[in-house]
């Protein structure tokens, strides 16, 4: 195939108006990720008519649009590391590593080192899509049930990683949240489960506000505990940034962690938050050596910071081939499309090179206007952590309901939000870490419903689970993530044995 | 009762004029996530009853998901039963929920059916290079060995996706129950699990399969109408040209609460009324690819009422 698109795509992106555009677009997407339960597919939502009723052009605001969604993955980062709330859905796994760092007063540090990481994730993965995309687009359909059920059982694979010092805890938290995920619509059967007739639960515990209630209001309680108790100290903060060997150690884990979230996010049945969650723990797997992971490593926290830019860029490669949408955020700019009497397909690289390629080409400049937004103006953010606990402990309640009110519309989610973070504060305080359950539930959903399927298809037989090329692969991945540390660490022990 | 509410209702709002002023705020809720149907619906609404200057300020488009609409119909039920600026989106889909009881505790007189705005309808593909060509060959083949022919449709078992399929299933003489069917993530997953060899026939709707038909990605055996559709589909036979008396239309409309009076109700009939004559509306509602459905104020409210006295029938019928 020709690049032609590209290079006319460029002449689309760069004329003055769509540069605007889309730094006004990376600037709101930064903000819409920062806070809490808000996430890319409301703004998006708000945006749209916005920008097909004010006359913009259909590439002006698909660029509009398209920033909106990876400037918010930028922007899920901040809450994350300075409050330990993740501003996104793609942001769970970057608290993890990224909070430990702010409260030992690396929080400019923390906030430059994923700034850089989202920007190798955002920035490898445009370049993948601008070659790839046509090439890519055959493994969205060679996805069948089957294959996504065994792709899940490689991601729980890579979650053995996360057994800690305390596997049964670790355990008993993955189970907490395959319990969780069974609340509501029965996708296969129709079925609702443990609804109790409110139809609230009938779509289940939203995922957002699960992770608001166990990460943000849980937080909100463990320091107010510290406050009553007088031990809670104001942190502080330091204005280092990373140093160029820091750089360095983080480019191959972002490059790792790109490819996983490159191929998680153009497969239709997946998203960012499954990106950084199996990112993540393939990354603790490979490479946590000494026990750092979750207390602060910056490998842990450039990882799941990359993959779910990536995986925000890689769901619109089975948008703009197959018109299928990656995720709901590109299913919204799908309508977009729709709206504009643009037909997506295979032939939109023909037909319209002035639009896709007009898109493309403003991703990179995205990126890169992320980059310098995202890094002198860390200081900014980084300030947010001087606020004094009498305005901190409540504006993170007052968020943390705001969000999930404006997103929900109902009193009800905001007590399930409630009651999920008293939960979670107990759970913190008997040594539970949250992200087991986080990623529990988060699997959990997409292998159930896929292992179902992929049996009502064959009619009960086992045998589809291995008929594909593709599941072998996989089940071979499933296999050696498990296997071959083992194998490494018991090859180290005998050298060292025999030395 | 009505009037005293009707009275209410004008002393509560401020309004003092006529009986048919255009509410102070019009609001459209859509009972569910972004780019779904419901949203398609007030979009549709809202932006052609803007063009067609019907209302003066753009109508607001509201977001409230659970249950496929069911929370917000219960919601408005509720708390905002006499809301007379309020129309919310429904579809077909929400009358097959009220008939298997999944909307709680109220049933399809709960609300008052304003009117439809268009509709799609149901249809039945397989894969391009597929022997089957005709619904008949599928009817035989798949009455012979039904385990050869993996379904997928958009929704769970008992969604229309189902129902549909079930039909076809019953022409065949095959139990629905029987059937080797699995619920994808929308239309969108079927359309691929079907080019992707995953499953044998997909159920669906016919505007977001046409494009691949066009495009010999897929071939769309029948559109379930009584009538031959327009424009792109006019190639493509119906159901009831190919003998089997399945129809499955898929129409997008609106109601609103329980409590508003017959004067904004009149007011929200009459408009759309207007509304549905308008160049505006015609150009909006074929750019979202829905079929003329012209059915307002009580007409459609029968058609809702019938609708869901079929779907209870049929759900009894497929043993669910």
């Amino acid at each position: 195939m020709s690049f032609d698109f590209l290079w006319q795509g460029m002449g689309v992106a760069l004329l003055p108006q769509n540069l605007l555009i889309g730094l006004i677009g990376c600037f709101l997407g930064t903000i819409i990720g920062c806070l809490p339960a808000i996430g890319p597919i409301n703004g998006i939502a708000l945006l749209l008519p916005i920008a097909y009723t004010s006359g913009l052009p259909a590439e002006s605001a698909l660029i509009l649009l398209a920033a909106v969604y990876y400037g918010a993955e930028y922007g899920g980062r901040i809450s994350s590391i300075l409050l330990n709330v993740p501003g996104d859905a793609g942001a769970v796994m970057t608290a993890v590593d990224g909070y430990p760092m702010a409260r030992r007063g690396e929080a400019a540090k923390a906030l430059a080192i994923s700034g850089i990481s989202s920007f190798y994730g955002g920035m490898i993965a445009v370049i993948a899509m601008t070659f790839l995309a046509v090439p890519l687009s055959w493994l969205a359909i060679k996805f069948g049930p089957a294959e996504y059920f065994v792709l899940m059982v490689f991601a729980f694979a890579t979650l053995g990683s996360m057994v800690g010092h305390e596997p049964v805890k670790t355990l008993l938290g993955c189970v907490l949240g395959l319990m969780l995920t069974t609340i509501g619509l029965d996708a296969t059967s129709g079925a609702y489960r443990f609804t109790f007739d409110q139809p609230e639960l009938h779509d289940g515990i939203e995922f957002i506000i699960l992770v608001i209630g166990l990460f943000s209001i849980s937080e909100v309680l463990l320091m107010l505990e510290s406050q009553v108790k007088g031990t809670l100290k104001p942190l502080a903060v330091t204005g280092s940034y990373p140093s160029w060997s820091e750089i360095r150690t983080i480019w191959w884990p972002s490059v790792r962690a790109t490819v996983i979230g490159f191929v998680i996010g153009v497969l239709p049945g997946t998203g960012a938050s499954v990106a950084s969650a199996v990112s993540y723990t393939t990354e603790k797997r490979l490479s946590d050596k000494d026990g750092t992971f979750g207390k602060g490593d910056i490998r842990g926290l450039a990882a799941p910071e990359a993959a779910n830019n990536a995986a925000a860029t890689g769901a619109f490669v089975p948008m703009l081939t197959l018109g299928v949408p990656g995720s709901g955020t590109t299913a919204v700019m799908l309508g977009a499309l729709m709206l504009y009497n643009i037909q997506p397909g295979p032939q939109l690289f023909v037909e319209q090179p002035k639009l896709v390629g007009g898109l493309i080409a403003s991703m990179y400049i995205g990126n890169i206007l992320l980059l310098i937004m995202n890094l002198p103006m860390v200081q900014v953010f980084a300030r947010m952590l001087l606020m004094p606990n009498w305005i901190l402990i409540p504006g993170i309640t007052a968020l943390s309901i705001l969000g999930v009110y404006t997103a929900y519309s109902s009193v009800m989610s905001v007590l399930i939000m409630f009651g999920i973070g008293i939960i979670g504060y107990l759970l913190r305080k008997l040594g539970f870490d949250m992200a087991p359950i986080v990623l529990g539930f988060v699997l959990g959903k997409v292998m159930e419903v896929n292992f179902r399927n992929a049996l009502a298809l064959s009619g009960g037989e086992f045998g589809i689970f291995f008929s594909s090329t593709l599941s072998i692969i996989l089940w071979i991945m499933a296999v050696a993530i498990v296997v071959v540390p083992i194998w490494l660490r018991r090859r180290q022990a005998a050298r060292a044995a025999a030395a | 009762m009505r009037k005293t509410l009707l009275f209410a209702t004008l002393a509560l709002t401020g309004l003092a004029g006529s009986a048919l002023a255009q509410p102070a705020k019009t609001e459209c809720l859509a009972g569910a996530k972004p780019g779904g149907g419901f949203d398609l619906t007030c979009r549709l609404a809202g932006n052609a009853l803007h063009a067609a200057k019907l209302i003066k300020d753009p109508m607001a488009v509201t977001y409230m998901e659970g249950g496929v609409g069911a929370v917000a119909y219960n919601h408005v039920i509720g708390t905002r039963p006499g809301d007379g600026g309020l129309v919310i989106a429904a579809s077909s889909g929400s009358a097959l929920l009220i008939a298997q009881g999944k909307f709680g505790k109220h049933d399809e007189n709960a609300v008052r059916w304003v009117g439809a705005l268009g509709t799609d309808f149901g249809i039945v593909a397989v894969a391009a290079d597929s022997p089957i060509k005709t619904l008949k060959d599928l009817i035989t083949a798949f009455g012979k060995d039904p385990g050869a022919f993996p379904v997928g449709g958009g929704g769970a078992v008992g969604s229309q996706d189902w129902m549909k399929m079930a039909m076809i299933a019953k022409e065949a003489k095959v139990d629905p129950k029987k059937m080797r069917y699995a619920a994808l993530e929308g239309g969108g997953a079927v359309t691929t699990a079907l080019q992707g060899g995953h499953i044998k026939i997909a159920s669906g709707d016919a505007s977001e399969m046409i494009n691949l038909h066009q495009q010999g990605k897929l071939r769309i055996l029948a559109i379930m109408s009584d009538r031959r559709l327009p424009g792109a589909f006019k190639d493509i036979p119906t159901t009831f040209e190919q003998g089997y008396t399945i129809d499955w239309p898929i129409w997008r409309g609106l109601y609103v609460g329980p409590k508003v009076s017959d004067a904004d109700y009149k007011w929200w009939v009459d408009t759309l009324t207007k509304l549905t004559k308008t160049d505006e509306f015609v150009k909006e509602r074929e750019a979202r690819g829905l079929f003329a459905f012209d059915s307002l104020g009580a007409d459609f409210d029968k058609r809702v009422k019938a609708d869901v006295a079929k779907f209870r029938a049929l759900a009894k019928e497929a043993g669910l």
